[in-house]
């Protein structure tokens, strides 16, 4: 079972939900959780692992080859992105807007753009007993964490073809990396926190995950702070909240030293078993 | 010499388009032949990506060899007018294309 951890808004959460959740849970049950925030991987600080296994991570890029040119121009009318640019007598590859579709390289009557393979990024795969940690880092430099993340999704669901609980640590907002990292998720966990901007964004959050229909449900943190707004809107649109992480200084001590919260809070510990008893049993029911 | 400016409309009272890749219009003045064209840019809008190679491509084909504008282009759309050898100058996001014409003529202009 694929269940990713997202947001609209940044910062509400999402880390402090998946290292948790999936410590805890791998306390009685084999666990895989993936860090898909690829441009700024941070939930390898929570984690007491070793390293398992190590890859680079690459796409495909046209290359250009003069002297098989023809200038025909039907390299440029096809690219999308305008990633292959005819200027004059050369073509200008723009590899950080190619999507690596492969369009200008097989319509290519003479073969002068061979697609060739670009280091983008490196993922990790960690162990600690019945926890399999995996992340992937997207090189500086570059910009898509697209293609990255739909290879480490390739990569656990390679390694890990049973049928156990695989959390997935989503990129903020709802752009293509959300989208990327929570389509192939059975269930997505929508973290936010109690303020106007947690529910804008939860909002803008709902209706991407609506789009993609997907089953989703709500975890609010920092409970306590802000007004009722993003619970009456829950109960409004009928979404279930998993869990209410109460505001407190000491959870937020816990978590900026890099410990995890559930030993050190039972309070926190709660709502943790409160998701576990939720995904086991949408887990149970799809079994069924 | 051909000076192209990054605009909002069609005429020499119309206001600059800050923006390169993403400019509404271009207004290209042919300084020999004292003439007026204009291009229009407007369907770079349905491009999510890309729209700086794209609008800079264009620039070559329509000849100019200065280019007027506000912010100046992006890394990948001044790789591109680099390559056409188009000289950019920039900060007239907020005149008139006359102004902007001017303020070019009286060295007030930013190159890059």
């Amino acid at each position: 079972m694929n269940i990713a951890i997202a947001s609209g808004k940044g910062g509400t959460g999402k880390t402090t939900v998946s290292v948790n959740l999936a410590s805890y849970l791998a306390e009685n049950d084999k666990v895989v959780l993936t860090d898909l925030d690829v441009e700024e991987p941070n939930s390898k600080l929570f984690l007491e692992t070793e390293l398992f296994h190590k890859e680079d991570k690459f796409k495909m890029i046209p290359e250009w080859i003069e002297d098989k040119c023809t200038l025909c121009g039907i390299c440029q009318k096809v690219c999308n992105y305008h990633a292959v640019i005819q200027l004059g007598p050369s073509i200008l590859v723009f590899p950080e807007l190619c999507h690596s579709c492969y369009a200008c390289s097989e319509l290519c009557p003479t073969d002068a753009l061979p697609m060739i393979p670009v280091k983008m990024g490196e993922l990790s795969h960690y162990i600690n007993d019945n926890l399999n940690f995996v992340e992937s880092r997207l090189e500086i430099g570059q910009e898509q964490a697209v293609p990255l993340i739909a290879q480490t999704i390739d990569y656990v669901h390679d390694k890990f073809p049973e049928d156990i609980i695989k959390i997935y640590d989503s990129p903020p907002g709802t752009s293509c990396p959300v989208i990327e990292a929570t389509k192939d998720a059975d269930f997505v966990i929508l973290v936010t926190e109690p303020t106007p901007f947690g529910l804008h964004d939860l909002k803008l959050a709902v209706e991407t995950m609506k789009e993609l229909k997907k089953e989703f449900g709500v975890v609010v943190n920092r409970h306590g702070i802000g007004n009722d707004n993003v619970f009456d809107y829950c109960t409004q649109e009928n979404i279930p909240v998993l869990a209410k992480i109460p505001n407190s200084r000491r959870i937020a001590e816990i978590y900026s030293s890099g410990r995890l919260v559930y030993k050190e809070v039972p309070e926190f510990k709660e709502q943790m078993e409160s998701i576990k008893n939720f995904i086991l049993k949408i887990k149970k029911e799809a079994a069924e | 010499m051909k000076i192209a400016f990054t605009t909002k409309g069609t005429e020499w009272d119309s206001a600059m388009d800050p923006r390169f890749g993403r400019t509404e219009y271009f207004l290209v003045y042919d300084e020999d032949k004292d003439e007026f064209t204009h291009f229009d840019n407007k369907d770079v809008e349905n491009d999510a990506h890309g729209a700086g190679p794209k609008t800079a491509q264009k620039l070559f084909e329509l000849g100019a060899e200065i280019l007027i504008t506000g912010n100046g282009p992006g890394g990948n759309a001044a790789t591109v007018l680099e390559k056409t050898g188009v000289k950019t100058f920039i900060g007239a996001g907020e005149m008139t294309v006359k102004e902007a014409f001017d303020a070019y003529k009286n060295d007030k202009l930013k190159p890059i």
